[in-house]
């Protein structure tokens, strides 16, 4: 992958036009202003983090991206083009793959039958969707060499995900997240359920996903991880942005103030 | 600094990032696998010894004459069985499948009495247990019901109450021979009806391994929200599985008319209860998502099985009922057990790691 060749200094100074980016967006739930007119944009290998307590809109923001929810007045953007974005399939089919809070795995399917869950890869292409026979070899070989690349060991690719731990199970939707995240990978508190080595080994893995080109949009309250992993922060407070910065060590005081707005 | 990668993704240790510590499976965690892997083979398990046992303890029992007699007798339970299947994979339920087989049976018969040649007296049957399903899957689906549990009850009623006002109350005597054939020997002395289920088994098995639809419903009963979410067609896939049982029914329709050579509003009594007990029986988790087509035949062979068993050593028919309903609670136990231990593996597993 060319992104991964770059150096990382060259790569902020490099200006390449934003993967996706959020224009005057707001959205109403009854007479609850859920976002008010937020931008934010997103480029090809950072790590967006998106900050706020409860309630201040992260989530609303990432599901209307997602598709999940529709926004009211607004726009999604994807390569500089409005895309309109109405259901779950229309962000996927867009490039925009979400790993939700809660996983959204399939218990009683394996690691590979996961990752395809929903976008087989069958033949032959004249019958309906449905109807295809799976290519069940070229899927698992694909679904191995994927698992090789993201340096996730599983204790057996054949057994069902029921079988595996939170921070594997967590893995396996983060890399179920990469097979077709052409564009964005949203990440929702993906270490919120861990212990402190699941934590590090997912962690790790969403560097990793920056490492090989994507943008990924990261919710967590974790500041320490924020620190770590962030390009950017964009902090959210009652639905509307109150503040953007690089986020180091020095300004964790700065950001913790932004998001309590003390 | 964050701006920077981590340092130690530039050269990757060896060690595994995610995951347990490969082949160091301690002694707890293979005992749970053992456990596991005996409740996933026990319904199998159990029928090979149930079929030991009575070889030794009724002399017929192992003989072709009656081997024959329970295939032929199991042909109705295990096609419905296989559909009634498909629907507890994605946590449904039909409970229509009997009425479904009676209506069918009476229109079938109907049918050739109005002149129909057998292949059309076929069609009718089979088409009318899909068109049954349709109605089901299309008032669950789209009619928003929170459960198939009452549209199914609701469709129960109402073709038994079709099939015995179109049949006034009484069997209509007549089936083509074409489909009484199915009812006498065939190949090698067992009854044609078998070759239907074979039939029917393989084509499930082609499309529940082989295509993507088969997923499909797995996915759906693993998690139907994720399989929306998914882009996964659900609402369709939860509709072709009541057409499929439908259709079962409808085949079941077919080899019970040629095995009594008539049609009969009081055909298929109890069926919804038999294939829903063959499907549990056999293995397969009410939960969803869980069991396969093999799952619901052991459970329709054991059914079979034991019913006969208890007529050849002498016990009260009523005794029966009363066996396979505590053999139903022992398979439900199983399903939570299992449950439970997978439960504990997880566990093991997360507790490797650290």
């Amino acid at each position: 992958m060319s992104a991964a060749s770059l150096d990382p200094q060259e790569r902020t100074r490099t200006n390449d036009p934003p993967v996706l980016s959020v224009e005057g967006a707001s959205k109403r739930f009854g007479s609850v202003l859920a976002l008010s007119e937020i931008s934010i944009s997103v480029r090809r290998a950072e790590i967006l983090c998106l900050l706020g307590d409860n309630g201040a809109g992260k989530s609303t923001l990432i599901k209307c991206i997602s598709g999940v929810h529709r926004l009211d007045s607004g726009s999604i953007m994807i390569d500089g083009r409005v895309t309109p974005i109405r259901s779950p399939a229309e962000a996927r089919a867009a490039g925009i793959e979400t790993v939700y809070q809660d996983l959204a795995l399939f218990d009683n399917l394996t690691p590979a039958q996961n990752f395809f869950a929903g976008r087989e890869i069958a033949g032959p292409q004249w019958l309906p969707r449905g109807l295809r026979f799976l290519r069940q070899r070229r899927m698992d070989a694909e679904a191995q060499s994927l698992l090789a690349n993201l340096k996730v060991t599983l204790p057996r690719n054949d057994a069902v995900v029921a079988m595996m731990s939170g921070g594997q199970r967590q893995a396996i939707a983060v890399a179920r997240s990469t097979v077709f995240a052409r564009k964005v990978v949203i990440l929702d508190e993906p270490t919120a359920a861990l212990g402190l080595r699941e934590s590090r080994q997912v962690l790790d893995l969403v560097a990793r996903l920056r490492y090989q080109g994507n943008a990924v949009i990261l919710i967590t309250h974790n500041m320490e991880h924020v620190v770590e992993l962030a390009d950017r922060a964009i902090v959210l407070r009652q639905g509307r942005k109150v503040g953007e910065l690089v986020p180091s060590a020095d300004n964790k005081q700065q950001l913790v103030s932004m998001i309590v707005g003390a | 600094m964050a701006r920077d990668y981590l340092p130690e993704l530039a050269n990757e240790p060896e060690e595994n990032i995610i995951g347990g510590v490969a082949g160091a499976l301690d002694a707890r965690t293979s005992t749970l696998s053992i456990g596991l892997t005996i409740l996933n083979f026990g319904p199998a398990l159990i029928l090979v010894l149930l079929i030991a046992v009575l070889s030794i303890s009724s002399p017929y029992f192992l003989t072709a004459r009656n081997i024959s007699n329970i295939l032929a007798q199991t042909a109705v339970i295990s096609v419905v069985a296989m559909g009634q299947q498909l629907v507890i994979l994605t946590r449904g339920i039909d409970l229509s499948v009997g009425s479904n087989l009676a209506l069918a049976s009476v229109l079938g018969a109907l049918a050739f009495h109005a002149g129909a040649p057998a292949a059309l007296v076929i069609a009718v049957m089979v088409l009318s247990g899909a068109a049954v399903g349709a109605i089901n899957g299309g008032f669950y689906v789209f009619g928003r019901l929170p459960h198939p549990f009452i549209i199914t009850l609701a469709t129960l009623s109402i073709a038994k109450g079709l099939a015995l006002q179109l049949a006034d109350g009484r069997a209509i005597p007549g089936m083509p021979p074409a489909i009484s054939a199915l009812g006498t020997d065939a190949l090698g002395g067992l009854p044609g009806s078998v070759f239907v289920v074979l039939a029917v088994a393989a084509v499930f098995f082609v499309v529940t391994r082989t295509m993507v639809w088969g997923r499909w419903i797995y996915a759906v009963g693993g998690r139907p929200d994720a399989a929306l979410r998914m882009g996964i067609p659900v609402s369709w896939v939860l509709v072709s599985t009541y057409v499929v049982s439908g259709t079962c029914a409808g085949i079941g329709a077919v080899i019970l008319a040629g095995r009594t050579d008539a049609g009969s509003p009081l055909f298929g009594n109890l069926l919804e209860l038999d294939t829903i007990a063959a499907v549990i029986i056999g293995g397969a988790s009410f939960l969803g998502g869980r069991g396969h087509l093999g799952n619901a035949l052991i459970g329709a062979l054991m059914i079979g099985v034991i019913r006969n068993a208890l007529n050849l050593l002498n016990v009260n028919i009523f005794f029966q009922l009363i066996v396979i309903g505590v053999v139903i609670v022992i398979a439900v136990e199983g399903d939570v057990l299992r449950n439970y231990l997978e439960g504990r593996v997880r566990v093991m597993q997360a507790g490797k790691q650290s």
